[in-house]
């Protein structure tokens, strides 16, 4: 039996446990109708030209973790930003610890999506918000909408912010010999409210996991949200992450999503500006080795005027590791003013790499200001010579220089500490010993 | 023994001859200027030194020490005691100026058999030598040349060179885009660092920055060539005369 079968004939299961009187019943049956018409993504369609879902269909994955498992938080620290206070939503294997979680209800919610789907106290935001941005026809969106069950819940009331960012993680332990799983996240930042959130997926053991994970923000009038994606998951470890982000007037969303493994990554990250004067800022750094592949899809849809949109994408690719950039945007006829910026830039290390990288822009204004720019090269020679001349050698020279080329999207990391962080695995990652302690 | 030592040098790039056989002999202790007009190979000299891989050698060798360069990576000069000051640094965004330095000292004590050197150490030797050249502590924490000035960067330079202690430097049009103050202060820097061990090159185009940094010799390049050698003072006559006369008596 191949995953989609699997996968439609557990639902049936799945459903027989929760309330069929629920109104989100009714979602995750059409949720399902549409999966299995559609299926799985094929390469013949243009969105997965470059990125193959084949292999994964023909795991033997479980759908429905066994058992419970635990784990102990010094084994699993490393996988935090411990280095500042925070909240922390867990899921382990799929299933909340509320052993490894800080949740709050004091002025903001920062807890479950269980809880929220099962609580009548959530029941109005839930009607107002849960699937609304979320796509009802992409076929993956719709399968993660069918099993939509745990995941994190945040919300932020009017003119409110939480004490301290908050990070969700979602553990894989290797329990299962295959696992599959579908977190589905909704964050709610009310008019004037701010957020800040990281976001990491982590496999702890060389065992297949594949995750199809579904996140909807809502950022209303002159709301704040920061969302740091950190994918730096081993290499059996494969995530659809399917981002939707509805902006309304003076939001700002900033996403930065740092892809450095896993064995397959594809990265849907939609936005969608409904309101003016809208900032919408999409960063990333990619650096991959091995046989690892990324895919980042990306959309801004500007649908109302006087909005602006930053994009920069930088990527390493070392190996036989291959890379996708493909960033639409799409600006309607009513959007005029709009100020849109793509950027793509790449360096490949190795003959045997690839990138396809690919700017799409459909534009319907006639008064607004578009530009992408995209390049694939080398390093520069006169660079590499000038480090090599101060004693740096030619390999430290070449990683300190890439350690800088991917630098600059770092810059709008907001939080200080993460910024170290990643600045960390990105120099670890490539070798170099750049001390980050100021002297 | 001779600091560096130049033999019929010459060096082409993409088949293009640019260095036709220079002689250059550089004692510890001296200070040489090199000047010459646009396009006689003065910064390709320097980086022909300093072992920049595009210039290919066609013949002739170079010194250092008594040591034979030729097989030497950039890096391996740089830790036998050669340092080059740019005239165009690169930018290096998210490295700041004391942590390139340091990456730059450890990688060279690495390549010389030496342990790192010991943050303490680091910590006063970038202090000793940043007041040497009126640079502040904010400055050090800046991303390597992001932004500078034309003067920063300079200076800047300078800055590494004097932490890098090295025994033969390099400074290449190390005026272009000083004002006078700024010209004066890395001017001093040098000066602070003239020592009976260790020697300079200095290549300039105009005697502005000679009346600051005085050389024991002057050598005119020319076409590839050193056509003219002598003391301070042809610096003067340069200055006065331009270079014509010296293209008419190369000529001749």
């Amino acid at each position: 039996m191949d995953l989609k079968d699997k996968l439609l004939s557990s639902f049936l299961a799945f459903e027989n446990t929760m309330d069929l009187n629920h109104p989100v019943h009714e979602v995750r049956s059409e949720a399902i109708k549409n999966f299995e018409e559609k299926g799985f993504p094929s390469k013949k369609e243009e969105a997965w030209k470059y990125t193959s879902l084949n292999s994964l269909q023909k795991v033997d994955f479980s759908i429905f973790p066994k058992q419970e498992n635990t784990l102990e938080y010094k084994d699993i620290k490393k996988y935090f930003l411990h280095e500042i206070d925070t909240y922390k939503i867990v899921f382990v294997d799929g299933v909340y610890s509320s052993y490894l979680s800080e949740t709050t209800h004091d002025v903001v919610d920062v807890c479950l999506m269980s809880s929220a789907f099962n609580k009548p106290m959530f029941r109005p935001v839930l009607d107002v918000y849960f699937n609304k941005a979320a796509s009802k026809d992409e076929s993956l969106t719709t399968l993660n909408t069918a099993f939509c069950r745990e995941g994190a819940y945040i919300y932020i009331p009017k003119n409110k912010m939480p004490k301290k960012p908050i990070q969700i993680l979602h553990l894989a332990t290797g329990n299962e010999a295959a696992l599959m799983l579908q977190p589905r996240n909704l964050i709610v930042a009310e008019q004037n409210a701010e957020v800040q959130i990281i976001e990491r997926h982590q496999s702890l053991t060389e065992n297949e996991v594949f995750t199809n994970c579904v996140t909807e923000i809502f950022a209303a009038k002159d709301a704040i949200v920061d969302y740091y994606k950190v994918q730096n998951d081993n290499n059996n470890a494969s995530l659809v992450d399917n981002t939707y982000i509805s902006q309304k007037d003076s939001s700002v969303v900033r996403v930065h999503t740092f892809s450095f493994g896993g064995k397959l990554t594809r990265n849907n990250l939609n936005f969608y500006q409904d309101g003016e004067r809208i900032d919408s800022t999409l960063k990333g750094v990619t650096i991959l080795g091995e046989k690892q592949h990324v895919d980042h899809h990306t959309l801004v849809h500007h649908a109302q005027p006087n909005c602006e949109s930053h994009q920069d994408y930088k990527g390493i690719f070392g190996e036989r590791s291959t890379g996708v950039f493909n960033g639409k945007i799409v600006v309607d006829k009513i959007a005029q003013k709009t100020d849109a910026f793509q950027q793509n830039n790449n360096i490949l290390i190795s003959d045997k790499a690839t990138i396809n990288s690919k700017p799409q822009l459909e534009i319907f204004a006639d008064d607004v200001k578009c530009s992408h720019g995209c390049t694939i090269g080398q390093l520069d020679e006169e660079a590499l010579f000038y480090l090599r001349s101060r004693g740096i050698p030619k390999k430290e020279a070449t990683a300190l220089m890439m350690y800088a080329f991917a630098n600059n999207v770092l810059e709008s990391v907001r939080i200080p500490e993460l910024k170290v962080r990643i600045n960390k695995i990105i120099a670890s990652k490539l070798g170099v010993r750049v001390g980050f302690d100021e002297l | 023994m001779k600091m560096l030592k130049i033999n019929n040098l010459h060096a082409s790039v993409d088949d293009k001859k640019i260095l036709k056989g220079i002689n250059l002999e550089v004692n510890a202790g001296e200070v040489h200027a090199i000047m010459g007009p646009n396009g006689s190979g003065k910064s390709t000299l320097a980086e022909v030194i300093a072992g920049k891989e595009e210039f290919e050698i066609k013949k002739g060798n170079i010194y250092l020490e008594g040591e034979d360069l030729e097989e030497m990576a950039p890096e391996e000069r740089a830790h036998k005691g050669i340092f080059l000051s740019f005239q165009y640094p690169v930018e290096i965004p998210g490295v700041s100026v004391t942590n390139f330095i340091r990456t730059a000292i450890n990688e060279s004590r690495k390549g010389r058999g030496m342990e790192d050197m010991p943050a303490n150490e680091m910590l006063k030797l970038i202090r000793e030598k940043s007041q040497l050249l009126d640079i502040d502590r904010k400055f050090l924490s800046r991303s390597l040349n992001e932004g500078f000035s034309g003067g920063e960067k300079k200076r800047n330079e300078i800055f590494q060179m004097a932490m890098m202690e090295p025994k033969l430097a390099i400074l290449d049009e190390t005026d272009s885009g000083l004002d006078i103050d700024a010209l004066r202060i890395v001017a001093n820097g040098v000066n602070k660092l003239r020592g009976k061990d260790n020697a300079i090159i200095v290549i300039t185009h105009y005697q502005r920055l000679l009346e600051y940094i005085v050389p024991d010799f002057v050598h005119v390049l020319h076409d590839g060539k050193i056509v003219k050698s002598g003391s301070k003072e042809l610096a003067l006559e340069l200055e006065e005369k331009g270079y014509d006369w010296i293209k008419q008596e190369a000529a001749v």
